[in-house]
């Protein structure tokens, strides 16, 4: 018995070796960007490399803010998160309950053109959908970034799930208690779905944050960019001052990083809820 | 009652045709118009002022004799030969020990999941600065000058690798919740007929936890298939090792984009949703013989 003890504990010691090495693989570049960015140029290039910056300078900083107008950044892909969440959100709970749980004709032929669109990748899209905004003048917008996600494929997939397994007698008896279809909706079903709708809710702003193809095509104005985007330029002006490059990407990213530290479980949960897509 | 019951019906489907018109205009408009007409621009040439002109099969015949796209295919392909099977391998390493009972492990489950929220083009720039050949860090502690982003032989296992630090805690996150599903009392019965952990997991964990290590790998696969953003962070179009390393919808983008030949895009998008077909496809023939779907 006392050998059982012994290798067990042996192997949980073996998990936390693991984990630590693991641990230090996924954060050491977050941990060297952070440092490099307080660096000078000069000191970035030195051989070997210092751990710590020596005067924790702030130029870089400066320098990003000078080259990329972050404020407008951060306004534009909160607009886009913003924007997508809620036509994703708002379109495809209802589309995804009349899906699951109302009649009508047709309704396996239009659930079919949503089967359809999850299945192609956006990229086929890409080139009609941008040269319908450039026709009309739309391109650099805010309305150019949201454009594509506008309605949500996956999100109705997701939420008619969701309905799917709410029980039919809960409808039937806001029904008996006088409520009218749009009621049962909106005041007895809605509210019984907030845990997928938070998750469609996370999924999608992840994915518009990090989404880099759309924003570079579509906004080519760079006060119009997202962070994403506008990163990229900032490659293309700084290629090889790389403190300057890590302050961008620090800047880009620290918002996120601040929501995740608060929200990671709901995060986590909602990201693997959506799973597979 | 016969007619109130007809009112009834009529009622519910007007509401359903109200709640889903959104969706499916919405999908009319930005997804199926824009796929017929990538097709229809497919065969056209790109004319300047937004027109084109209809051409038949010539920019099919252009990319299939273009050295550069088959070199974009393969390195498409060489991706998932990279990422795919060591992403996959390497993320259900870590969904196991974090299956275990142990302190702690709501944290280490956040540190892994970290790259999956913070931008692509933010990870790709850490990196790239990372495998710097003179300054990098990575040079530095292994003590030889790799040209990690100029050598054409490597610039791929280079992507390949933030690819797969990148994918491993989303990949480990939907893995982990296959692994709790599957029931205590197998392990305890195995326990009891005196099988070793590797057989347990043999026999128990790996057949248990096979279809959703099916579901991941169809969607690893397909997004590796579609990967653009961290290859276009890490090799910029000045890279001379560009053509060693863009894949399809790399090229795309390059073609449609910046060289403004939307026809030849289009084409090439077409091409890379057939070879996407084709994988899920040969993926879901596959799966007969591995994936258990008994419980």
């Amino acid at each position: 018995m006392k050998s059982l003890e012994k290798s067990k504990k042996r192997r949980t010691i073996g998990i936390y070796a693991f984990f630590a090495i693991g641990s230090i693989i996924m954060i050491f570049p977050f941990v060297w960007m952070f440092l490099t960015s307080f660096k000078t140029v000069a000191e970035s290039m030195q051989i070997p490399p210092d751990i710590l910056p020596k005067s924790w300078s702030l130029d870089s900083f400066k320098d990003a803010l000078n080259s990329l107008p972050f404020a407008a950044l951060y306004k534009n892909t909160i607009l886009l998160i913003f924007w997508r969440v809620v036509c994703a959100v708002v379109f495809s709970s209802m589309a995804g309950y009349a899906f699951a749980k109302l009649k009508f004709k047709g309704k396996e032929l239009l659930f079919g053109i949503v089967l359809v669109q999850m299945m192609l990748p956006s990229q086929i899209f890409i080139i009609p959908q941008y040269q319908m905004l450039a026709k009309v003048g739309l391109t650099n917008t805010v309305f150019a970034l949201v454009f594509p996600g506008i309605v949500s494929a996956f999100g109705t997939f997701f939420l008619r799930q969701a309905y799917m397994g709410i029980p039919d007698e809960i409808s039937e008896a806001a029904y008996l208690d006088g409520c009218n279809q749009w009621q049962t909706f909106t005041k007895v079903m809605v509210p019984l779905t907030t845990s997928s709708m938070s998750a469609l809710a996370i999924f999608t702003a992840v994915f518009a944050y990090g989404d880099l193809m759309w924003p570079l095509i579509a906004n080519t104005d760079l006060n119009m960019m997202t962070l994403s985007s506008g990163l990229a330029t900032l490659r293309g002006q700084f290629s090889t001052n790389f403190p300057v490059l890590m302050a961008g990407s620090l800047l880009a990213m620290i918002p996120m990083i601040i929501l995740y530290l608060i929200f990671q479980k709901q995060l986590i949960e909602g990201v693997a809820m959506t799973g597979g897509k | 009652m016969k007619k109130k019951k007809n009112r009834l019906a009529k009622s519910e489907s007007m509401w359903g045709y109200i709640l889903v018109a959104p969706t499916i205009i919405g999908l009319l408009v930005l997804n199926f118009y824009p796929f017929i007409d990538t097709l229809k621009l497919s065969f056209a040439k790109t004319l300047p002022f937004g027109l084109y002109k209809m051409q038949g099969i010539d920019n099919y015949v252009k990319m299939f004799s273009d050295p550069e796209f088959w070199k974009a295919t393969w390195n498409t392909i060489y991706f998932c030969i990279l990422t795919v099977p060591l992403g996959i391998f390497l993320a259900l390493v870590v969904a196991i020990m974090l299956n275990a009972k142990i302190k702690g492990r709501t944290a280490f489950r956040a540190i892994f999941f970290l790259p999956m929220i913070v931008a692509p083009a933010a990870v790709a720039m850490v990196w790239k600065w990372m495998f710097n050949t003179e300054y990098g860090i990575i040079n530095t502690i292994i003590g030889h000058n790799v040209n990690w982003v100029t050598d054409p032989k490597i610039i791929m296992i280079t992507c390949a690798i933030v690819a797969i630090w990148s994918a491993i805690g989303y990949d480990a996150v939907l893995l982990l919740s296959g692994l709790q599903n599957i029931s205590k009392s197998y392990y305890e019965a195995a326990s009891l007929d005196g099988a070793t952990k590797l057989q347990q997991f043999f026999h128990i964990t790996l057949p248990m936890v096979s279809p959703t290590l099916f579901v991941v790998m169809i969607t690893r696969l397909m997004a590796s298939l579609k990967v653009y953003d961290l290859i276009y962070m890490i090799v910029e179009e000045a890279n001379p090792v560009i053509n060693d390393a863009q894949s399809l919808m790399y090229l795309f983008y390059r073609e449609s984009f910046i060289a403004g030949n939307k026809g030849l895009g289009s084409a090439i998008v077409i091409w890379t949703v057939l070879l996407i077909g084709i994988v899920t496809i040969v993926q879901f023939w596959g799966q007969k013989k591995w994936v258990n779907y008994e419980v």
